[in-house]
């Protein structure tokens, strides 16, 4: 399928630091919104960030939620910190794009496990996390 | 024939509509753990019905199934409202058991509420995609607005057009901090108030009656 997780070398100990993968929007552009959660969460789930280029629509994030929720399970898994920029008070949407329906899905979304990222300061700006070692 | 199917597809349009108007509309009161959520529903559900909703806690996610208070008739400026509110859980995309030990829980209850926890956030996610007609946002007026799930759910909200209410609520403690929720959704009107004691509820009524009228 071309939504799982990229492969990596196996003879990388994952102990020794943080996995980021970078996901572009073009590997995500062809994929349902589910293969995108699954993407995600099986990428979190083994301890990566997950940052993608171009983010999720409002109602992938609702299903991310929802998904998320199922799978958190005590000592194992629980849940996922996310974080993007805040939409400017203007709104990102030109008029066009209101009147036709059309949502600007297009910003950097930062996505890891629960108990390994923290934000540390976030504005329209910039997104400051600490990131921990398992 | 064609005809006369078209025309009682029509007639039929016309009267669902007329009884869909007819129909309370259900409202979904919404935010962050510990907003005070249950504490609006019970105080909208006591003024107007006589009855609580669901049970208050300061411990987070008290409330772990969406609960609904069916046929809330609020009557404003000589015109009657009729809801169904919906209180649902507080919406993370977090929740840890050994949170719930620090509020005086064995293990083995704090692993049950942590379990009841998510599969209600997830019940309050699906609620708002496909059950409710409009939303109250609550936010706590003392803590940061400029949170992910807060500016994910005001997405998720706006997204589908659905009619939102943003409150700010316990404006009766000394922390409280309206404007900073006034400036993180300006595209918003926000109304304070204080659901446990009962601060600017004409207004909060007024609003609902404009909003969900």
């Amino acid at each position: 399928m071309p939504g799982a997780t990229p492969d990596v070398d196996e003879g990388d100990d994952p102990n020794d630091g943080v996995r980021i993968d970078m996901i572009s929007g073009a590997r995500m552009e062809g994929l349902t919104g589910m293969e995108k959660i699954r993407l995600i969460l099986d990428g979190v789930r083994d301890g990566n960030i997950v940052i993608l280029e171009e983010g999720l629509s409002p109602d992938e994030e609702s299903k991310l939620i929802e998904v998320t929720m199922t799978e958190i399970s005590p000592d194992d898994f629980t849940g996922i910190e996310i974080e993007t920029y805040p939409k400017p008070a203007s709104g990102n949407q030109s008029f066009l794009d209101k009147l036709m329906g059309r949502e600007s899905t297009q910003k950097l979304t930062v996505i890891g496990p629960a108990n390994r990222i923290e934000t540390l300061h976030k504005d329209e700006n910039l997104i400051s996390t600490l990131v921990s070692r398992k | 024939m064609g005809l006369l199917t078209s025309l009682k597809d029509s007639i039929s349009r016309v009267t669902d509509g007329l009884f869909a108007a007819d129909e309370p509309k259900r409202i979904g009161i919404y935010g962050p753990p510990n907003a005070g959520k249950t504490t609006l529903a019970n105080r909208i559900a006591r003024d107007w019905t006589g009855d609580a909703v669901g049970p208050e806690s300061h411990i987070p996610h008290e409330t772990r199934r969406a609960r609904r208070k069916e046929n809330v008739e609020i009557e404003r400026n000589g015109r009657k409202v009729t809801i169904d509110i919906v209180d649902t859980p507080g919406v993370t995309t977090k929740v840890d058991y050994k949170e719930f030990l620090d509020h005086d829980m064995d293990k083995e209850d704090a692993v049950r509420r942590s379990r009841e926890a998510t599969e209600g956030v997830a019940e309050a996610m699906h609620w708002l995609r496909e059950d409710v007609d409009g939303v109250i946002y609550v936010l706590d007026s003392t803590t940061d607005p400029f949170t992910q799930v807060n500016t994910m759910l005001i997405g998720i909200i706006e997204s589908q057009d659905l009619p939102a209410l943003i409150l700010a609520n316990k404006t009766d403690l000394a922390d409280s901090d309206v404007q900073q929720i006034a400036n993180a959704f300006p595209q918003h009107e926000t109304i304070p108030l204080s659901a446990l004691e009962g601060e600017n509820m004409d207004e909060v009524y007024t609003k609902i009656a404009e909003y969900f009228g």
